[in-house]
């Protein structure tokens, strides 16, 4: 079908084509060259093939690569092997695709040897590395990478000074100093090649240099002169003592240690009527007794004698251990080992500011999480246990919206205000129902709370089931943004920092620049003188209730947009909440900022530190907090002067 | 208890031996009887036994959670991670020596006879199979030991109770506060203990707690018998130790710690110094209860030890009425056991024509609510009832001792 279709597009653009060439007629101008190729004559034909900028120009290389081409004795030309049956052979033209048949022994095979083969494939990779589609070309780069030859270190420089696209060529460039820097024929062009590698973080330049450095650890009596050595490694050191005189015993040189199985073999062979040299088998309960028994059984010959301390120690002494580079170059090795440092510190940078991005997004999550915390537990002092149903709340909104709003971006926008209203009503209804009557009883605040909470859990689980709900995210924020191999963050994240960002500054804009604003810090530092001078402190601590659980009921959209959304995700979170909220100081937005960005640089810190036990992580974070709140026990930023309180 | 006589402005003092005291003994005394001689005419299956059991282990944790909470003020949300710390150190010593028993005769067939290193590799690739492990962590060194794994099951909560609460009080947190560093406690505890590496099975836990080393014989109707009596035992003990820590000077003290802190520090008392008393104290009389309740749950797992655990304990203590022990062991057994009643599918379901309630599914939300309700309108509890009935009893009139109503007169005192 393939073929049909080139050929058919041969077709198409033959009329246009300055040179009206076929294959065929290419092939006939150097008919000798083809039907019986040498390694040095075949390269005339395919240069003419490139020149010529023919699409089937590669199938008939692999064909040819692959013995599939045949010349008809009768007029000599040259065709593409099909069925044979009853002495009669299919003949495909290699420009029409039209097939004939004709006797077997018309035809003669085409039969490249190996080293025409080779050219044939390196012939075969430039077409592919100056196709003009991009895509065909970075997929041969790819495949190239993937299995990295000597042979394509030709073809691939010849492809850089035509490449078009910038990107492309640089990455060009750097495959070609991999394979240079470790197939290379000269020591000054594989140093060369490795220095030019300096400026990257790929991985594959990193597997390539590695690999050029890669040791074999050794033993011999003196060290040779030969080889070049990477390091000596004395025993107890840089190797252990049992490794290196297991080593020893692997190669040869030095009688293998008794173990405690070969001892335990060696007696239970040994038992002749329930005695062992001399010893009842029932007394070998203790190591003690058992080496006795074997020592024995050594001085009568029939087991190999222990090997002493001082033994091992002579032989350990008596050898010299090293590794060895599988590269005999010295320059070479040095060169890599050069780049590979300079290389592993722009990796390690790379990985900070990969660090950095990811701390920075758990922090903004933590922020968007605690935020609407810092408002009622922080300003208003009422500890809310349900908070992170809220958070849950507005993540089943979010899910209910996308239901009915089949549009992504869409029933985001609606979510978004939507999940706000909900929450923002829930809080207000808790406030006015519960809250309102235990204002002086903080810690019963808690347990009601903490009743509404779990009740709330349940009523999702009845309502939505227990399984996770997904929130789907539109896709103009699927995919991430590509700083280099190593540093990228999702536009999700991206999204939710500046969502934090946003509420950040409407927060701050609220409380110090509005009516609102003002009227809460003045119910929140005295109720009372608030209440003389004409504000409603009943109207402004719902108010002040509803936005905080509100943007609890934003956090969740936002959560659940990369987080799936179940009943318990909001109880996930709370902990976390309040740490943040306590950690950064009470009663002040800068503080949850500060706590959210401590804890969230702290935690990717210690993850990175272990990156396989994000549990551990989670722990050392705690009692890190725990510890901290001893040090500055109203947090970070801590109120001061009657703001304070108490 | 008797009364100082020079002091004419002192308040007698709440006497141990309170009514309630005995009343409370009495009925337990009763419970354990009858429950023994139903179970052994067959009655009630072990299983109930078992619940019952581990009933009383919860309400002597909810009283010592009443003494923290009740009376210090203390909310901590962390005593169930000392419950869940004391079932770990007596679980230890279950797992290891019941493993040892079912290995030693297995190595025993061998041509050799096992040396004890031996029998501790194979006992320790049994355990630690499960978290791809074989060796025993550091913290099992004392795991062959019966005494010494039940010295840890006080040592253990008592220590990490001394330590923590000594920074957290030493530092001044307070309140709700407190409440938050105790949860972050726990949680950080039970993070820790999920881990494969923490050296106590991630979160397979330890199982097999209900056979007891030794005693592989004895039938469990009657080990589920023993753990009942052990357990009727350790609250009567509990309560009586209790009843005489908040009774008298140190429980005035207390009282007064709750009701105003600032004022009894100025008042020349070392604040801190009561409030780890407490703190402590309630801690090892948990951790004690937790021993005796794994081994009836047969498994313990860091699950158990969650911050929400607390909450619940928490919970029990509000319900069944704070600042009264019995109003706490109220609280704790009527609540766990209509929990098992309603989520073991006990409760009929309610068909309201459109919608079938099935308590299973709403069992929580029902708690929930009713746990609002009762903070709400009722702060004391189920233990208010009492005072219901007593109020009646009260003489209707102000006297000396204080503003509330049925105060002692002056000369009342002297007596």
């Amino acid at each position: 079908m393939r073929r049909l279709f080139l050929a058919l597009a041969l077709c198409l653009f033959a009329p246009t084509a300055v040179v009206a060439q076929d294959l065929q007629s290419i092939l006939q101008t150097h008919a000798d060259e083809v039907a019986d190729p040498g390694r040095r004559s075949v390269g005339v034909v395919i240069d003419d093939l490139l020149a010529a900028g023919l699409p089937n120009a590669p199938d008939f290389l692999a064909a040819w690569q692959d013995r599939d081409i045949v010349r008809d004795t009768a007029d000599g030309r040259f065709y593409r092997a099909g069925r044979t049956s009853d002495g009669q052979i299919t003949l495909i033209d290699l420009d029409t695709g039209a097939e004939t048949m004709v006797p077997e022994d018309r035809v003669e095979e085409v039969r490249p040897n190996g080293g025409v083969r080779r050219v044939l494939g390196g012939a075969l990779v430039r077409f592919r590395l100056s196709d003009p589609a991009p895509e065909v070309r970075r997929e041969a780069l790819t495949s190239i990478a993937r299995r990295p030859d000597a042979d394509q270190i030709e073809p691939l420089t010849q492809s850089i000074p035509d490449e078009p696209v910038a990107a492309i060529r640089a990455e060009k460039e750097r495959l070609r100093n991999i394979l240079i820097a470790r197939f290379g024929e000269t020591t000054e062009a594989r140093v060369e090649a490795i220095e030019g590698l300096g400026g990257t973080v790929s991985s594959d330049a990193r597997a390539a240099l590695s690999q050029i450095l890669e040791t074999e650890e050794r033993v011999a009596a003196t060290l040779p002169d030969d080889v070049n050595v990477a390091r000596i490694l004395t025993p107890g050191e840089d190797i252990s003592r049992v490794e290196a005189y297991g080593r020893l015993v692997d190669e040869g040189l030095a009688p293998a240690r008794v173990s405690d199985a070969a001892l335990r073999d060696a007696l239970i062979a040994a038992i002749e009527d329930g005695t062992v040299a001399g010893v009842p088998v029932e007394t070998l309960d203790t190591d003690a007794a058992r080496r006795d028994a074997y020592v024995t059984l050594a001085e009568a010959g029939e087991v190999p004698p222990f090997v002493t301390e001082e033994e091992v120690d002579a032989a350990l002494a008596d050898h010299v251990f090293f590794a060895a580079y599988d590269e005999d170059d010295p320059a070479i090795t040095d060169a890599a080992r050069e780049t590979l440092e300079a290389v592993d510190l722009r990796v390690g940078a790379a990985q900070t500011a990969d660090l950095a991005l990811d701390a920075l997004s758990l922090a903004s999550i933590y922020f968007l999480a605690a935020i609407g915390l810092a408002i009622t537990f922080g300003v208003m002092g009422v500890i809310n246990m349900a908070h992170g149903e809220f958070i849950m709340m507005g993540a089943y909104t979010g899910y209910v919206v996308q239901q009915f709003v089949p549009d992504y971006t869409l029933s985001l926008v609606i979510a978004l205000p939507l999940a706000f209203l909900v929450a923002g009503a829930a809080g207000i209804a808790m406030e006015r129902l519960v809250i309102r009557h235990l204002y002086h009883r903080p810690l019963e605040t808690l347990l009601a709370t903490f009743g509404i909470s779990i009740a709330l859990q349940q009523l999702a689980k009845n309502i939505f089931g227990t399984q996770a709900r997904p929130l789907t995210a539109p896709g103009w924020l699927d995919g991430q943004w590509v700083l280099n191999e190593l540093v990228g963050i999702s536009y999700i994240r991206i999204a939710i920092f500046v969502l934090a960002a946003l509420f950040l500054g409407l927060l701050l804009f609220i409380l110090n620049r509005t009516r609102l604003g003002l009227e809460v810090r003045a119910v929140t530092q005295n109720p009372g003188m608030a209440a003389s001078m004409g504000i409603d402190p009943d109207r402004i601590n719902m108010a002040t209730f509803g936005i905080g659980s509100g943007i609890a009921g934003i956090a969740g959209v936002a959560i659940g947009l990369y987080a799936q959304v179940t009943s318990e995700m909001g109880a996930n979170y709370i902990v976390q909440s309040f740490m943040t909220v306590v950690v950064g100081g009470v009663g002040n937005v800068w503080g949850t900022l500060a706590g959210a960005g401590l804890i969230g640089v702290l935690q990717k810190l210690i993850e990175s530190l272990n990156p396989s036990n994000t549990l551990a992580a989670q722990t050392y974070m705690i009692l890190f907090i725990i510890v901290f709140i001893q040090f500055r026990p109203r947090g970070i930023v801590a109120l001061r002067g009657r703001a304070a309180g108490d | 208890m008797a009364v100082s006589e020079s002091l004419p402005l002192r308040p007698t003092p709440r006497p141990a031996t309170a009514p309630s005291t005995w009343v409370f003994l009495g009925a337990l005394a009763v419970f354990t009887l009858v429950v023994t001689v139903m179970a052994s005419q067959g009655m009630i299956s072990t299983a109930f036994v078992k619940t019952l059991g581990k009933t009383l282990c919860l309400m002597l944790a909810a009283v010592a959670m009443d003494v923290v909470w009740g009376y210090t003020g203390i909310l901590s949300l962390g005593h169930m991670a000392f419950f869940g710390l004391g079932g770990y150190m007596i679980g230890m010593w279950l797992m290891y020596a019941r493993t040892e028993n079912i290995v030693a005769p297995a190595l025993a067939q061998q041509p050799l006879p096992p040396t004890q290193d031996e029998i501790r590799d194979a006992i320790g690739s049994q355990i630690f199979g499960v978290v791809g492990a074989s060796d025993f962590p550091l913290v099992w060194m004392f795991s062959h030991s019966l005494v010494a794994q039940l010295a840890l099951v006080v040592l253990v909560p008592g220590l990490l109770a001394l330590v923590f609460g000594w920074l957290a009080f030493r530092s001044r947190v307070t309140g709700v506060y407190l409440s938050i560093l105790t949860q972050a406690m726990t949680l950080a505890l039970a993070l820790y203990l999920f881990q494969n590496d923490s050296g106590l099975r991630g979160n397979n836990g330890l199982s097999g707690l209900q056979n007891i080393p030794g005693y592989e014989q004895v039938p469990q109707a009657t080990i589920s018998l023993w753990f009942l009596w052990a357990s009727a035992l350790a609250l009567a003990l509990g309560y009586l130790l209790f009843a005489w820590v908040v009774s008298g000077k140190m429980g005035s003290v207390l009282r007064a710690v709750r009701d105003d802190e600032a004022r009894v520090r100025f008042l020349g008392y070392h604040v801190e110094g009561f409030k780890l008393f407490a703190f402590t104290l309630t801690a090892v009389v948990t951790g004690i209860a937790g021993a005796l309740y794994y081994p009836q749950a047969g498994i313990i797992n860091p699950a158990e030890i969650a911050p929400i655990a607390s909450i619940y304990l928490a919970v029990w203590v509000a319900i069944g009425g704070r600042g009264r022990l019995y109003g706490a062991a109220i609280g704790a057994a009527l609540v766990s056991l209509l929990s098992s009643w309603f989520t073991g599918g006990g409760a009929p379901d309610i068909n309201l024509g459109v919608y079938t309630v099935q308590w299973t599914d709403w069992w929580l939300v029902l708690l929930g609510l009713s746990f609002v309700c009762v903070t709400l309108f009722a702060p004391k509890g189920i233990g208010g009832l009492v005072d219901l009935v007593q109020a009646r009893r009260v003489p209707d009139r102000q006297g000396d001792y204080g503003p509330d109503k049925g105060a002692k007169r002056q000369e009342e005192g002297r007596e």
